[in-house]
């Protein structure tokens, strides 16, 4: 099996390099490109991301023709895809961050700021929350409800159909963790930094 | 509910850990790898490792660290001393780090903070401010603790908060390697002036300590070094401490 994450100049992968690497072992080929042949005979895309929805939409809308190889792979042709943080929001049809900014369109719905309450709650969102789950999805298998993951935004993903939430995590309010429509996943938290049970969810993505 | 985070920390020089008492007299042991991953087996929330002698010697040694670490260690890791440039940055992030934290070069050029959190993004970015007392305020110091810039701290937190730290790093000179005690009124002070995460550092001796940083220095994680390090007490025992003091963690 072939899995490629996707190279776009979001800003540091190593860790997400470093950690499917791990869990692959020999037994998955992990490419770490953004060719778009290699990225279309994948069975299955990685998309990180880390700054800003716009500095990441803005990346992958630098290299040619990659958003259209990730329309076709996704949505076309339907094989797994995970994204990670930013990868994540970006499944959105717009952000806000810095400025509006218009997403993959994906998953109808937006990426906002995440409401602190007039400063009650500190933001960035930074480190070890519970996850709340609330629909089987296939990257939750063996991962217990409540179990901590490792966060790091501002900004949160709100979708329109809100059947596509796998988990919620609970900040200043109710935040979107996890979504899973059809082939499409991805989490806000960070299973690369997830420690064991981060592991875990990137060997039950390598399975599907 | 998000968890207050324990984050031991590792002084590094020339590729080996060392613990300094207040910047001095230190003394060899062990390998960093090693250390990092039996805090990262034992509960630790992130890594910190610290190149204390980075300014002034070669520090190719803490690439190779933080390459190997990274690739056993999968709990956030973070990387300071000794970064003046975007370039440094990069280069440490390229090897692995998930942040770096950044103190001298934070003080002279504080573009340095503009341009790399736009480069890389405020979450990776953590500007370590070293204060210490003077009057009844806190003067910002730099070179590991060696020159007062008299630069007020709690302005100057503000001031890295605004050019796009996701992160401070807060040491007080005056209790670090004292194991007295967090300076609560430091930590307070800055927690409730910025609106981004403050972790609290320098004086840690037990556990009550790391209780008191959180409770009463409203700090969002509690970095030590000598607590964790001799084997006085493990991240295991401490996170259990702060549990029964009521103080959701990870466990």
């Amino acid at each position: 099996m072939n899995v490629t994450i996707v190279d776009y100049n979001s800003g540091n992968i190593s860790s997400v390099i470093n950690s499917f690497k791990e869990v692959a072992k020999d037994k998955v080929n992990i490419e770490v490109t953004s060719d778009l042949n290699k990225i279309k005979s994948s069975d299955k895309v990685v998309l990180p991301g880390q700054g800003s929805f716009k500095s990441c939409v803005h990346a992958l809308k630098k290299i040619d023709g990659l958003v259209d190889t990730l329309h076709e792979f996704a949505i076309n042709n339907k094989k797994p895809l995970l994204g990670i943080c930013v990868g994540l929001q970006m499944f959105a049809d717009v952000g806000f961050e810095e400025t509006e900014t218009k997403g993959l369109a994906w998953i109808s719905g937006k990426v906002s700021r995440i409401d602190n309450q007039n400063g009650k709650y500190k933001l960035p969102h930074i480190g070890w929350n519970q996850i709340n789950i609330v629909k089987d999805s296939k990257i939750f298998k063996d991962i217990e409800n409540y179990s901590h993951m490792y966060f790091v935004h501002s900004y949160e993903f709100v979708p329109e159909d809100k059947s596509v939430i796998s988990a919620t995590t609970d900040y200043s309010s109710n935040i979107v963790c996890s979504v899973e429509k059809e082939n499409i996943f991805g989490t806000q938290f960070h299973p690369e930094k997830s420690d064991k049970i981060g592991l875990k969810i990137i060997d039950n993505f390598l399975n599907i | 509910m998000l968890k207050s985070r324990i984050i031991p920390c590792l002084d590094v020089k020339n590729g080996r850990v060392v613990k300094g008492i207040n910047f001095v007299d230190l003394k060899d042991a062990g390998d960093p790898v090693e250390q990092a991953k039996i805090y990262s087996d034992g509960g630790a929330d992130e890594i910190c490792f610290l190149d204390i002698t980075a300014s002034n010697e070669n520090r190719d040694t803490i690439y190779d660290v933080v390459e190997k670490t990274s690739k056993k260690c999968f709990v956030p890791l973070t990387v300071g001393g000794g970064v003046r440039s975007v370039e440094d940055i990069n280069k440490l992030l390229n090897c692995g780090a998930d942040k770096v934290s950044i103190n001298t070069a934070a003080v002279q050029n504080p573009e340095v903070v503009v341009e790399s959190s736009k480069k890389f993004g405020s979450q990776c970015i953590v500007v370590a401010i070293d204060a210490k007392k003077s009057g009844d305020k806190w003067e910002t110091f730099t070179h590991g603790g060696r020159n007062n810039t008299g630069i007020d701290a709690i302005e100057f937190a503000k001031k890295m908060e605004d050019s796009g730290a996701g992160e401070l790093l807060v040491t007080s000179m005056d209790r670090d390697g004292t194991q007295v005690g967090y300076d609560i009124e430091l930590m307070s002070k800055i927690s409730s002036i910025v609106n981004i995460p403050v972790i609290a550092s320098g004086g840690v001796g037990n556990l009550d300590h790391l209780v008191d940083g959180i409770k009463l220095g409203n700090a969002s994680a509690v970095l030590a070094a000598s607590i964790f390090h001799y084997g006085k007490h493990s991240v295991k025992e401490a996170k259990e401490y702060l549990d029964s003091k009521g103080i959701p963690v990870r466990i």
